[in-house]
């Protein structure tokens, strides 16, 4: 690979983070997670933005469900294994539903969600008190479409980063 | 914000009435039935203005009053321009045969004025035209002049209940989250306004996602969730000065679903911690929190019998979102919904005899009712999203969010009869989701 198009490459990267990272919410401090956000170079091993696109801060569920696929149990043990090396991140990992289900019942299936990918990295080996999880339920889809294509991105968890201590 | 409503002075003071005065049982009535009925004619002229700076509140209070009975879908109004007869003078007899010729069945005359105080008097008698006499008796209501509307909500309250026996839910008030911005990011505040979408007010600002409050059974206080700290907490909101405080929760947890019990002292909540989501009860005076339930499943949604011996609540402990009734305890729950598909938000009727919830089957979403003990289920609406029923203070009428499917969806208030008739879009400034009925006013 050349020069060139490993930059291509990254800049096409870069830019494809930056129109699905709407996870910091805009309304005021409302995030409680530090807000992370992208800090340092995707090039940067060790930089959030790093963690989000190369190692992947998210992953998908199916329908109603809080259990782990096994392409999801993948991008876990990545984010455990990036976790246990850069031990001055902690993480919010935010659990969300899509718009098919009352406000109060998507709620509690985002916690369920949230938990079943905070309970798989501290198997991993995760320290748990670098760990919270909170659910928006259906209040924050980054797809806004009212068709499949976008509730399956919806199901989603989100492993959120923050820089210190989480308690 | 400082409180500025009226405070209704010798509110329903019975004024006394010449010898016309009837018993509160004349021949004019309407049964509210599951069939198909023809809304009963009615006509409602300018309130006689008593003193010149009435005028304008003459013609605004006959016109609040019409829009209350015209909106139950149970009156028709017969407009100002084909009345023949002309109410000059409250007290003068009432020319039946002019109102009989355009076949108003009840008729409302009053009159206003402003006392030395600056408050609104307002005297209103409601007329059985085909009979020729008053159904029950005059009344006198006294209130500031910013709260005209509620004065002539107290009147078509009166006119209501008179012709149907029922309770009326006219004077009340309607708790909700209003919504503004793009679906992805969408800005969340509560605002209180009249039953009606009148006097709008916000009691919290935008800066953090607010969810489904809940209205004290006093319409005092109010209980809602709050992202204010990151993380979904239960508030505690005083109506009157906007003040409000966080109820004590544990750390690492989340609370969300907060009702008050019938008495107003405790909160029934759910409280998930571990991603696992079951109901619990806080004493609000001491904070003191009590585990109902305890199960793998997530429970949440609960919500009182009128009585508060009874919870019923939604789980999916059997695999699917259902409804389910237990003691107010806890303990063993019994299952009340079996049809197909999803069951959510139950909410018990202020009457006791009904549940509504929302259903999610096929694809589309429902608010229906059944009955406590599952059956007679009857579907109200249907739509791409309804969600989260509310009961009118007379247990006649519900109010939901509807929500419209695609990028460009927003979310607004709707009630419907529990016929399933007469659904209407309660005008808000914008989105408008959670509702909740507050109660009838003193």
């Amino acid at each position: 690979m050349t020069y060139l198009s490993k930059t291509i490459i990254l800049v096409a990267g870069l830019a494809l983070a930056a129109c699905t990272n709407p996870d910091r919410f805009a309304d005021g401090d409302g995030s409680g997670t530090g807000g992370a956000g992208l800090s340092g170079a995707a090039s940067d091993p060790t930089s959030s933005a790093y963690f989000q696109q190369a190692v992947g801060d998210r992953v998908l569920f199916a329908v109603d469900q809080s259990t782990l696929s096994a392409q999801a149990q993948s991008t876990l043990d990545a984010q455990a294994q990036w976790l246990m090396t850069n031990s001055d991140y902690t993480a919010v990992i935010e659990g969300h539903a899509d718009e098919q289900g009352t406000r109060e019942y998507n709620l509690a299936l985002g916690a369920r969600r949230a938990n079943s990918v905070r309970d798989y990295l501290v198997s991993r080996g995760v320290a748990d008190n670098r760990l919270r999880t909170v659910s928006y339920g259906k209040e924050r889809p980054i797809e806004i479409c009212s068709e499949e294509a976008c509730y399956t991105k919806n199901r989603r968890a989100v492993t959120v980063l923050a820089a210190g201590s989480v308690s | 914000m400082i409180r500025s409503f009226l405070t209704l002075l010798a509110a329903l003071t019975f004024w006394a009435m010449p010898a016309t005065a009837q018993e509160n049982s004349g021949p004019l009535r309407l049964e509210i039935t599951e069939g198909v009925i023809e809304p009963m004619p009615f006509a409602v002229p300018d309130l006689v203005a008593e003193s010149a700076q009435a005028r304008d509140l003459a013609t605004r209070i006959a016109r609040v009053i019409a829009a209350d009975l015209s909106g139950t879908g149970l009156f028709r109004e017969i407009p100002a321009e084909a009345h023949i007869g002309r109410i000059t003078n409250f007290d003068s007899p009432v020319q039946f045969a002019d109102w009989r010729a355009i076949n108003a069945q009840a008729l409302v005359t009053g009159a206003v004025s402003l006392d030395g105080a600056g408050r609104v008097v307002v005297k209103f008698r409601i007329h059985d035209v085909f009979a020729g006499q008053e159904l029950g008796r005059g009344q006198q209501l006294v209130g500031e002049e910013d709260g005209w509307r509620r004065i002539a909500h107290k009147v078509a309250d009166q006119v209501y209940s008179r012709i149907t026996g029922e309770g009326g839910y006219f004077d009340s008030r309607v708790v909700f989250v209003s919504e503004s911005g793009p679906k992805g990011e969408r800005a969340k505040r509560l605002a209180i306004v009249d039953y009606d979408g009148a006097n709008l007010r916000y009691l919290t600002d935008a800066s953090t996602i607010v969810l489904a409050p809940r209205f004290s059974p006093t319409g005092d206080r109010v209980l809602y969730t709050s992202y204010e700290t990151g993380f979904p907490r239960i508030y505690l909101l005083d109506v009157a000065d906007v003040g409000r405080r966080a109820l004590p929760t544990l750390d690492g947890t989340m609370s969300f679903a907060p009702r008050f019990s019938p008495d107003g002292r405790t909160v029934l909540y759910s409280l998930t911690q571990g991603g696992n989501t079951d109901l619990y009860t806080m004493d609000i005076a001491s904070g003191a929190s009590v585990r109902l339930t305890n199960a793998p499943s997530i429970e949440t949604a609960p919500s009182y019998s009128p009585d508060g011996s009874r919870i019923v609540f939604e789980s999916d402990r059997s695999g699917s979102p259902q409804l389910y009734i237990m003691e107010a305890r806890g303990g063993e729950a019994q299952r009340i919904s079996f049809g197909r598909g999803r069951y959510g938000t139950p909410v018990w009727s202020p009457r006791g005899d009904l549940v509504a919830f929302t259903k999610q089957a096929e694809g589309r979403f429902h608010i229906g009712v059944m009955r406590t003990d599952g059956s007679e289920e009857r579907l109200l609406t249907a739509s791409f999203l309804d969600e989260g029923p509310t009961w009118a203070p007379n247990g006649r009428v519900i109010m939901f969010t509807r929500e419209t499917r695609g990028e460009q969806g927003e979310a607004r208030l709707y009630t419907v009869d529990i016929t399933g008739r007469n659904l209407r879009q309660v005008p808000t400034n914008g989105g408008a989701s959670d509702p909740s009925w507050g109660p009838l006013q003193e």
